[in-house]
């Protein structure tokens, strides 16, 4: 069994007049990374403001390592839990090492100077989270990416049970978002940290995380793996609104077209997975009972319709769209 | 690499550098000494009288010189005056770098609290009303009006910093804590310029010298209050170096790393409200320094690293201070201009210079 890092005893958070959700009760474990997923509005950063210790919870009460997070000293407190914000810190003429140097402020005497071991550990969280070429930049030369993967670094550096995230890929393109994700769920796997952290990116919380907290606005907090939530439809349920809908067959959103039109497609492999979510997006619904049909060949796509026997023959996807539209 | 990962302490560290703890740029911080020496020593040469180098040293070191108004000239005039500056500029600038950061504002500077604004307020009450009160007039600058106007302009800082420490501490947000300064200096410069209406010209005339700033009016006497305050302060702020430094990621950071946000930032107003408050007292109101040499020290060192800049603004405060002397008082000649007058104009072609070379602000600073 692994380590409880923290324990949630039917807590109850919000703001003396605002009431955000009640009755949460959760555990996180050693090595575990967690995806907190729920609509704007649902609550989740007062739910992670409140799980640093930063907010007071209305009742219940949160446990890191086994003592109540409002009775821990700031210094005790930050040597279990780091964080890092959604928002871009400017500050101004570091290094990238200067700043994960920063991330040692609870273990340095009032000088701040960075002992043997001190040294050792920024060095390590650098490099844990592959930035070793970053260190001796300035800030101000780095791309977002980059000072994220630093930003990471630091909260590394305070060496943590706990890491919370909120929203760490919001600002970075997707080979970015992904490269964080994979890094996240390495750390905690590979150093036996709990990482916790919110995102609105479904598709790459599915694919990483080990277990998902779902958040859904005025419901009870739904937890378990990915594909439970996907098998037991509580994704369709959280997500449901006008006009998008959860496809649990992809694990996405896609939108609610209103007269769904039926296709066949006869092929393999690659080709046939884009060729059906060609046509998916164009708002047909595959299905192999019709008489509408889409070849995929050597050279192309040819589509066979019921009313006529000949077949058209098109070059691209977006042809074959484009015709079918048009019919 | 697992290895790596798994166990921090298991890497062979490749230290780059032996670095000094302390984490000073010792280049620069040396560069700077010497040149604030010569600078120093410049400043004591240099004036309605020029002395000789070797005069000066002589004299410094315990002898006479040549002509004995020489020696008066030096121990009497120009050796209090320099030490004046050295420490004036070295407060205005820490305690600007201080608010800058704690701001993440490029434009903070030690006023920004309203600090200089309640010592020309208690300024002008002495100076604008003593006759009404008291019947004396202190325009005549005897030693006894020197050190009314010093307490006075105290006693005003010193309510002011008392007010705002107050305010600090029920207010979270900073940049309320801003807006309230500013707000403050306003009701204060107001206050001023009522006073400012109904006065005669003669004082009005005296609180204008009083604004335009000096460092020839502090005493050896005076020296005693005036040098262990700023030493506190300067050493005050060198503490604080960590906790600054905390501060660059902003407070929810600084808070999440342990740091007691609400106690340093009195902390850190408190010591910019004495340093720049025991300035204001004995020199009058300085503007610039404060805000232009944390700029300075920040792109001559390269770093947003306080442990390195606090010894780096604390140099070329007192660097900029001295020069800011010798230029105003126009050495071979009578004419003495403004202090504030001569900081501004020599300042900031100065910050504009640097700041375009950086290319952007932001980089000069974090905002």
């Amino acid at each position: 069994m692994k380590q409880i890092i923290l324990e949630i005893h039917n807590l109850a958070i919000g703001y003396p007049k605002h009431t955000v959700a009640t009755n949460i009760k959760q555990s996180l474990i050693a090595g575990e990374l967690v995806c907190l997923i729920g609509p704007n509005g649902a609550g989740k950063t007062t739910l992670m403001r409140t799980l640093a210790g930063m907010l007071s919870p209305l009742a219940g009460q949160v446990s890191l390592l086994g003592d109540d997070i409002r009775k821990i000293d700031a210094r005790t407190l930050a040597q279990r839990l780091s964080i890092v914000l959604t928002d871009r810190v400017d500050v101004g003429l570091l290094t990238g090492y200067a700043l994960v140097a920063i991330g040692r402020h609870p273990y340095t005497d009032w000088t701040g100077s960075l002992s043997h071991d001190d040294e050792a550990m920024v060095r390590w969280a650098v490099s844990a989270v592959g930035a070793d070429d970053l260190a001796p930049r300035p800030l101000a030369e780095l791309s977002d990416g980059e000072r994220q993967k630093l930003m990471i670094a630091r909260a590394l550096a305070q060496d943590p049970a706990l890491m919370i995230l909120d929203e760490p890929t919001a600002f970075l393109d997707l080979p970015r978002r992904v490269e964080v994700m994979q890094l996240l769920r390495k750390l905690a796997r590979e150093t036996d940290r709990a990482i916790l952290l919110s995102t609105h990116d479904l598709d790459l919380a599915l694919r990483h995380a080990d277990r998902i907290w779902l958040m859904p606005k005025g419901q009870a907090l739904t937890v378990g793996a990915p594909e439970d939530l996907v098998l037991s439809g509580a994704f369709e349920k959280a997500f449901r609104s006008e006009g998008v809908q959860f496809d649990p067959r992809t694990g996405s959103f896609r939108s609610v077209e209103q007269a769904q039109k039926e296709i066949a497609v006869v092929g393999d492999g690659v080709a046939r997975i884009w060729t059906e979510r060609a046509l998916e997006r164009a708002g047909f619904v595959i299905t192999p009972d019709t008489d509408t049909v889409v070849y995929i060949t050597e050279d192309g796509w040819q589509i066979k319709r019921d009313t006529l026997d000949v077949s058209i023959e098109k070059k691209s996807l977006y042809d074959v769209v484009q015709y079918l539209k048009i019919k | 690499m697992a290895d790596n990962i798994l166990n921090p302490t298991s890497q062979i560290l490749t230290r780059p550098k032996a670095k000094l703890n302390l984490g000073i740029q010792w280049l620069p911080i040396g560069i700077m000494l010497v040149a604030l020496v010569a600078i120093f020593l410049l400043v004591l040469m240099l004036g309605s009288v020029q002395i000789p180098i070797s005069e000066v040293v002589t004299v410094l070191l315990g002898g006479e010189a040549s002509r004995s108004t020489w020696t008066t000239i030096v121990l009497q005039v120009r050796l209090p005056k320099a030490v004046t500056a050295v420490l004036a500029g070295s407060a205005l600038g820490v305690s600007g770098l201080m608010m800058q950061t704690f701001f993440r504002n490029p434009l903070a500077g030690p006023f920004i609290l309203g600090i200089s604004s309640g010592a020309s307020l208690g300024v002008a009450l002495v100076v604008l009303t003593a006759g009404t009160v008291g019947g004396t007039v202190l325009a005549g600058l005897g030693f006894f009006g020197d050190l009314a106007l010093a307490g006075a302009a105290g006693l005003g800082a010193g309510l002011t910093m008392l007010i705002v420490l107050l305010i600090a501490r029920q207010i979270r947000s900073s940049m309320t804590l801003l807006i309230l300064g500013l707000m403050f200096g306003y009701f204060t410069s107001a206050m001023v310029s009522i006073l400012l209406y109904f006065a005669v010209p003669e004082r009005i005339q005296s609180y204008i010298r009083w604004t335009f700033g000096t460092f020839s009016g502090t005493t050896w006497s005076q020296l005693w209050i005036f040098v262990p305050l700023v030493v506190i302060g300067l050493i005050g702020a060198f503490i604080l170096s960590k906790t600054l430094n905390a501060l660059l990621l902003g407070e929810t950071y600084a808070r999440s790393m342990g740091l007691d946000v609400g106690r340093s930032r009195i902390a850190i107003i408190g010591i910019t409200a004495l340093l720049a408050g025991t300035v204001t007292a004995f020199c009058g109101p300085i503007g610039f320094v404060g805000i232009a040499v944390p700029h300075l020290a920040r792109s001559l060192l390269g770093t947003s690293n306080h442990r390195a800049l606090v010894p780096a603004t604390i140099l070329m405060g007192a660097i900029v201070a001295l020069i800011a002397t010798i230029v105003a008082e126009m050495p071979g000649n009578q004419i003495i201009l403004p202090l504030n007058a001569v900081t501004s104009l020599l300042g900031a072609p100065v910050v504009i210079w640097v700041i375009l070379r950086r290319g952007n602000v932001s980089k000069t600073f974090a905002s």
